[in-house]
């Protein structure tokens, strides 16, 4: 045993404690969410919203994150920056099937059927 | 000296060291390489006999042996040479001297951080020792190629695994050292740009890297537990159809792979920005000029770097708005870099320089830079970069900025803090042979590569082109361009002389030899084995206070109180 | 040599230690690295013709209950971070046991799942989504065995509780940072591997 010690942040126990309860609630919460009968779009949303806030929950509460100092946001915001810069890119560039563009099919299967963009040369250099 | 000392002195040693003996070893690899694209039926002199039937037939390279000595030489120069030679063992050698701390903030973490370097570099070497040879599908190790290549590339996986993660401590190490421990009164704006340099580059590496981690992981699984995840379906492999599931995407390693490699090009020039920068306001003896800029300058690089990747890109099948959207972002860093460049060249106007060794090296870095980036524009613009993608005109645009521009610029660290680590100066002497010939070898290597890439010639070709009737009226610059690339290996003969014996009987230096402003000089010559300083500096002044009018010298270090009672 | 400045106190202008800063940035490395992972999932799923019914392929109750069991440690881990900050040893030894015990629950409970995977002749390599399945939670039980390297540490290893108390609890405090970011990595992992 000995002292007790000045830490940064404030020792809380009851409120980890009121978190802890949130996260089993939310979790029991997107369990039953997911079993019924959302759209797929609606299921993502609610799943990822559940879970992004049970997040937030623990990082604010449990990795003190509520009342830290401004050199740890930035770099933090930065990061979330480049992440979503990633995933919006890669998908822009090659998720044709999420946003219904048919350039291509970056997957290997056979494309669509289009018309073709100009008259297809007449005899000539066969095969 | 512990050979697991903590020391950040005794480490960045270790990574000098290290990434020297990489250095030579990467360039004996493409020696071997421009022996085999000049005189193609001609035996490799000395080795050819003895490498054995697996990577030579009668001394002459197979294409397997070409293409893995290809792929190694761009992995050992980027990742095992230049980026720890830049950030490894200057930035941990220098760094704390010049914010005047006692060492880098985890000193334990700086040590694993070189030998997982080390461990990477060496599980990446062992690949040529394995059946098949060593990686061989270029340094980008694209699949589905790479997914379906000899053991060596898992080897080359597993490496980079090591190194990816040396880096990311190495930076966390970085940012909390310049962060936490800037000496009192070194503020940011009071921080030689040198230490800018490598606080952008820091975020980068750490930021940059785990997407090529993942992605490392997901070609490993891919190679090693059957998964698809860059295997498209149905692909043929020698007439077969490959037993995987498919349903992966290669260009989804693409991304991730130049989502690291765009910033990594910027992690291999920032270092050099700023070493020229350090040896410039000294040899010019000029009050700054530009600090603000250049400053701003690097933080919007750092920045940019992360949404320019796509343009390693273009011919992947995106459409016109992402090919506008990365041509913009690309466009646009190149402004930052001229910023910087232009704020050194407007340094020297005024100034009285010193024409010293390291001041050539860094003076040279300038044009050379400049033409590099020159280059970069026709690659950065998708319409031109149609006909030059893949070519050796990429491989002219990028060996200019790291070969007489990086490279460059770390000869000048080289030379220029020598005198500070060793208590000796190198040769004069032999120091400018040295850099004259290396500069006009780089131009004779380099300068061609662009005209035959201009041609169309691509690159990575065993035949060097031979075998296409539209190179024919360029093949002739093979040979110049490895007779150029013998003559660099013959001049840094000077450079690996002049290191060793200056070691032993170089001319004594003092602790501030070259009459300089920043805190590392202010140290004893070595630096304090732990703790650098015999007290905490303080620094009460900016970074490059030369010829202040009314002070008794031409330089105030910044360690100084009051110019009046100057020493 | 004497130990760096601003270990344990705060630097002035900052307001942090360095190693709370630390850790903190190589949490912001493990975003890029998980969030790249998410991203290959979320490529990979838009992009199949067919991507089987993730809830029935796994079994959504183990892992549920392996969620209950991360957040429990996770909450015995700061728990455990307070009796050390309150000065109560025997207190912290009992919530850093039990963090110990949670992650090594989590670890059987995934061996459990693995192996009736592997029994069932599913690996890896059967479909895209067993491949990301099976990638993303395998480094994610990487990085939990990792957590529980130092937290046996920390658990066995006390002589700095005595010499230097306030270090001590820092140190809990950074290496349940980490522990609870494995945490948020797996609340996001079990709904989108799971449920969607």
């Amino acid at each position: 045993m000995s002292e007790p010690v000045a830490t940064a942040h404030a020792v809380n126990v009851r409120g980890y404690l009121s978190v802890f309860a949130t996260l089993l609630v939310l979790t029991l919460v997107t369990v039953g969410v997911a079993s019924l009968d959302l759209t797929e779009g609606m299921t993502v949303l609610v799943a990822v919203s559940i879970a992004t806030f049970k997040a937030g929950l623990v990082a604010l509460f449990f990795m003190h994150l509520k009342g830290e100092k401004p050199m740890v946001f930035w770099s933090l915001g930065l990061t979330g920056v480049l992440l979503v810069t990633l995933f919006a890119f890669v998908l822009w560039t090659e998720g044709d099937h999420l946003l219904g563009t048919k350039v291509g099919d970056a997957f290997g299967t056979a494309p669509a059927q289009t018309e073709p963009v100009s008259p297809k040369p007449q005899g000539g250099g066969g095969h | 000296m512990r050979v697991f000392s903590t020391d950040h002195k005794v480490i960045g040693l270790q990574y000098a060291f290290t990434s020297l003996a990489f250095l030579l070893i990467g360039f004996l690899f493409i020696l071997a390489i421009r022996w085999h694209l000049a005189w193609p039926t001609d035996a490799l002199p000395v080795v050819g006999k003895l490498l054995g039937e697996t990577r030579t037939v009668e001394g002459i390279l197979l294409p397997e042996f070409y293409l893995q000595l290809g792929a190694m030489h761009g992995t050992l120069m980027v990742f095992l040479a230049i980026v720890p030679l830049g950030v490894g063992a200057f930035g941990n050698y220098l760094i704390p001297l010049m914010i005047g701390a006692p060492d880098m903030a985890f000193p334990r973490l700086n040590a694993l951080s070189y030998w997982l370097y080390l461990a990477g570099g060496l599980v990446m070497m062992v690949g040529f020792f394995l059946p098949g040879g060593a990686a061989q599908s270029g340094w980008t190790s694209y699949p589905p190629l790479a997914d379906i290549a000899s053991m060596g590339q898992t080897a080359w996986l597993g490496g980079l695994f090591l190194l990816a993660t040396s880096s990311m401590v190495g930076s966390v190490n970085t940012i909390v050292t310049i962060v936490q421990l800037r000496t009192p009164g070194m503020t940011f704006m009071r921080m030689p740009f040198f230490i800018w340099a490598q606080l952008v580059t820091a975020f980068l590496l750490l930021l940059a890297f785990p997407p090529l981690q993942a992605a490392a992981v997901l070609q490993v699984m891919d190679r090693v537990a059957g998964t698809s995840f860059f295997l498209p379906t149905g692909l043929v492999v020698s007439e077969q159809v490959l037993k995987n599931v498919g349903g992966g995407s290669p260009i989804l390693w693409q991304h991730l792979f130049w989502f690291l490699g765009h910033p990594e090009v910027y992690v291999l020039i920032l270092p050099a920005f700023g070493i020229v920068s350090e040896v410039i306001r000294n040899i010019t003896r000029k009050p700054l000029w530009g600090y603000r800029a250049m400053v701003g300058s690097a933080v919007f690089i750092g920045f940019m770097s992360f949404i320019v990747w796509a343009h390693h890109m273009f011919l992947t099948g995106m459409g016109p708005t992402m090919g506008a959207f990365f041509q913009v972002t690309t466009m646009i860093i190149s402004v930052p870099s001229v910023i910087i460049v232009t704020a050194l060249l407007l340094s020297l106007y005024g100034g009285s320089i010193r024409f010293t060794v390291p001041g050539l090296f860094a003076l040279a870095f300038l044009p050379m830079f400049g033409l590099g980036g020159l280059t970069g524009l026709p690659l950065g613009l998708a319409a031109t970069d149609i006909p030059l993608h893949d070519t050796n005109y990429v491989v002219g645009h990028f060996h200019y900025l790291v070969a007489p521009g990086t490279i460059f610029a770390l000869f000048a660290g080289i030379y220029h803090w020598f005198p500070k680590i060793t208590g000796r100066f190198m040769n004069e002497t032999l120091g400018k042979i040295h850099f004259a010939g290396s500069l006009v070898a780089m131009n004779l290597i380099f300068f061609p590569m662009l005209i035959q890439g201009l041609t169309g010639v691509n690159r990575r070709l065993w035949d060097g082109g031979a075998s296409y009737q539209f190179a024919e009226p360029v093949l002739f610059l093979n040979t110049t361009m490895s007779h150029a690339a013998f003559l660099l290996g013959f001049f840094q003969l000077f450079f690996i002389v002049n290191l060793f014996v200056s070691l032993r009987s170089g001319r004594t230096a003092t602790a501030n030899p070259w009459e300089a402003t920043t805190l590392e000089w202010a140290t004893p010559t070595p630096p304090i084995p732990h703790g650098n300083f015999a007290q905490p500096p303080r620094a009460y002044r900016d970074p490059y206070e030369y010829s202040v009018p009314g002070a008794r010298t031409d330089f105030l270090p910044q360690n100084v109180a009051d110019e009046r009672a100057g020493t | 040599m004497d130990a760096l400045p601003y270990t344990t106190t705060a630097r002035p202008d900052t307001g942090l230690t360095s190693p709370k800063l630390g850790i903190w940035l190589f949490l912001a490395s493990e975003v890029m690295l998980f969030g790249s992972l998410f991203s290959a999932y979320v490529l990979l799923r838009t992009g199949a013709p067919f991507w089987p019914d993730q809830s029935e392929t796994l079994n959504v109750p183990l892992a549920a209950l392996n969620t209950v069991i991360l957040i429990s440690s996770s909450v015995t881990m700061v728990l455990a971070w307070a009796a050390a900050a309150a000065g109560n040893l025997s207190r912290y030894r009992l919530f850093m046991g039990l963090t110990l015990l949670g992650g090594a629950l989590f670890l059987v409970v995934k061996a459990i799942e693995y192996s009736d995977k592997f029994s069932h002749g599913l690996y890896p390599s059967t479909n895209n989504f067993l491949a990301i399945y099976f990638t993303m939670t395998g480094l994610h039980a990487i990085h939990v065995i990792a957590g529980m390297v130092v937290n046996a540490y920390l658990l066995g290893v006390t002589r700095m509780w005595r010499e230097d108390h306030l270090r001590f609890t820092n140190r809990v405090e950074i290496a349940g940072i980490y522990w609870h970011f494995v945490d948020v990595v797996w609340i996001f992992l079990f709904p989108v591997l799971y449920l969607l």
